[in-house]
């Protein structure tokens, strides 16, 4: 009997497991998964809680219920990995053998790495959306905030779903509109990045959404550290700005269980091969979702476009074949723009972001990269999918691989 | 003094072949960014991010630069102010920091 051990039931582990129970023979093998919770916390729906959209029971089910009954769960923490032993710690002092690893561990963000921020403050007047705690202390304290500065900060690239702060903006313009205080709320984004994406065709389309909304835009902003007295940031370069709520997007890293296994680079990610995601170092290791160090985005979608390609690289690598490079570094995201309409955005390693239809081309019903009811209401109904279809590893009606058909180059 | 009349640069001003640089190139480049002349501790920065690249092929992030080439973040704005990543991929002949998406 051999043994498949998967380091997180999250969005990547979960899909990962119920696709894998299909293909492997149950006499032969054993899946377990590791999480230290058994709060699957569906991520995407974050963003809404601020705005009252969403509540907590919206957006928490039990892990175990999606995950394969034929799959065993262990709820605990992981030690250590010891990849030239095949085994991993956990933190109770047990250990685990495998025959392959799969680390689906995800990323998180640190505070802590930026000087200020997670002091007295932390929940006062800084608040972060990607945590349920972070994205519940904001949502009591926008219901009554009476105006002023509010930044959107990000830290440092890459942070998971890259577009989640300009739609934080787009809700924020939204909500305080209809809370009737628009007029004494600043926005602004205050980045890393030269401007509103990475990407140009999508930075300047979504930089000209900004600018209709009113919304300010800080570029090549690298925060050196908060005043959190003076209620202020300062960069590197010694600008500051001034905010009265701050919005921010901390630093994001991988597992500390990653660093304790001297497994990952600076930011605790794995380095993963590009097209086939195998751990560059171990040939019965792989990695997927948000915890390698590949330069996709972190996103769900990115994670079940990955899923498709590694199945059958996986099914290959137990029957000792060569890898097929089937990922392409395909990202799909819905981009709330407020008002009940939102933007839909389709890109890979190798193509960015392009205007146009999607999945069906010249049809849609979904339009790219401009504004439509449509892609907002897709966005609403990706929870119902999320829970439903994507984690059980059903098919989605969206190809793998990014097509240009549809696209306007 | 080199020039760089030479050298073939994309239309960012980076060099398209990493291989063809050397240090009076980069002198030439630190030049042209108001960075000249270049210091033991702008070097530090430099020959790392050489060594980096020939053993990655990618050229470093800022956060990798400072964990590894013993320049802190602080030191290395002033070293390279206004956007440290590009000036230094730049005068070190890499292409331009792919950001992350």
């Amino acid at each position: 009997m051999k043994r498949l051990l998967i380091l997180g039931g999250g969005t990547a582990g979960t899909m990962v497991a119920n696709r894998l129970v299909k293909e492997l023979e149950s006499d032969d093998w054993k899946i377990t998964v590791v999480d230290e919770s058994d709060t699957h916390i569906y991520q995407p729906g974050l963003l809404f809680i601020p705005f009252g959209t969403y509540d907590k029971k919206d957006v928490i089910k039990p892990r175990r219920r999606f995950l394969p009954t034929d799959s065993e769960l262990i709820l605990a923490q992981i030690d250590h990995i010891e990849p030239d032993s095949n085994r991993v710690w956990l933190k109770d002092g047990r250990s685990l053998a495998y025959d392959y690893l799969i680390i689906t561990t995800g990323s998180r963000i640190v505070p802590e790495e930026t000087p200020g921020l997670a002091e007295d403050e932390w929940r006062r007047s800084i608040h972060d959306f990607y945590t349920l705690e972070g994205a519940l202390a904001l949502r009591d304290k926008l219901r009554d905030w009476e105006g002023g500065r509010l930044l959107m900060h990000v830290t440092e690239m890459p942070i998971k779903c890259p577009v989640a702060p300009l739609e934080f903006l787009f809700l924020a313009d939204w909500y305080f509109h209809e809370a009737g205080i628009r007029d004494r709320v600043d926005l602004t984004l205050v980045t890393p990045l030269p401007g509103a994406f990475t990407k140009p065709k999508a930075s300047e389309m979504l930089g000209a959404l900004l600018e209709e909304k009113d919304i300010h835009v800080e570029p090549e902003f690298n925060v050196e550290r908060v005043d959190p007295d003076d209620k202020q940031i300062i960069s590197y370069d010694e600008r500051t700005i001034d905010y009265d709520l701050l919005v921010t997007v901390p630093v994001n890293m991988g597992s500390e269980m990653i660093e304790r296994s001297g497994m990952g680079d600076e930011l605790m990610f794995v380095p993963t091969e590009k097209h086939t995601l195998k751990a560059q170092h171990h040939d019965n290791i792989f990695v997927l979702g948000d915890a390698t160090n590949l330069p996709s985005s972190k996103a769900g979608s990115v994670a079940h476009f990955q899923v498709d390609g590694f199945i059958e690289n996986f099914l290959r690598a137990i029957r000792q074949q060569a890898l097929l490079p089937s990922f392409d570094g395909h990202a799909n995201c819905y981009i709330e723009s407020g008002f009940g309409k939102g933007l839909l955005i389709d890109f890979n390693y190798d193509v960015e972001p392009l205007p146009g239809r999607f999945p069906l081309p010249g049809f849609g019903p979904f339009a790219l990269l401009q504004e439509s009811r449509a892609n907002h209401w897709g966005k609403l109904m990706f929870r119902w999918m999320y829970w439903h279809l994507l984690l059980r590893g059903k098919e989605l009606p969206i190809p793998a691989e990014l097509s240009m058909a549809g696209k306007w180059n | 003094m080199t020039t760089l009349q030479d050298v073939s640069l994309d239309t960012e001003g980076f060099m398209v072949d990493p291989n063809a640089w050397n240090p009076e190139i980069a002198e030439a480049l630190a030049e042209e960014e108001g960075l000249a002349p270049l210091n033991e501790r702008h070097w530090a920065v430099i020959d790392f991010v050489r060594k980096d690249w020939g053993e990655t092929g990618e050229s470093p992030t800022l956060r990798r630069i400072t964990k590894q080439s013993g320049v802190n973040t602080k030191e290395l704005y002033a070293l390279f102010p206004k956007g440290p990543a590009k000036k230094v991929a730049r005068v070190a002949g890499l292409g331009k920091p792919k950001g992350c998406i």
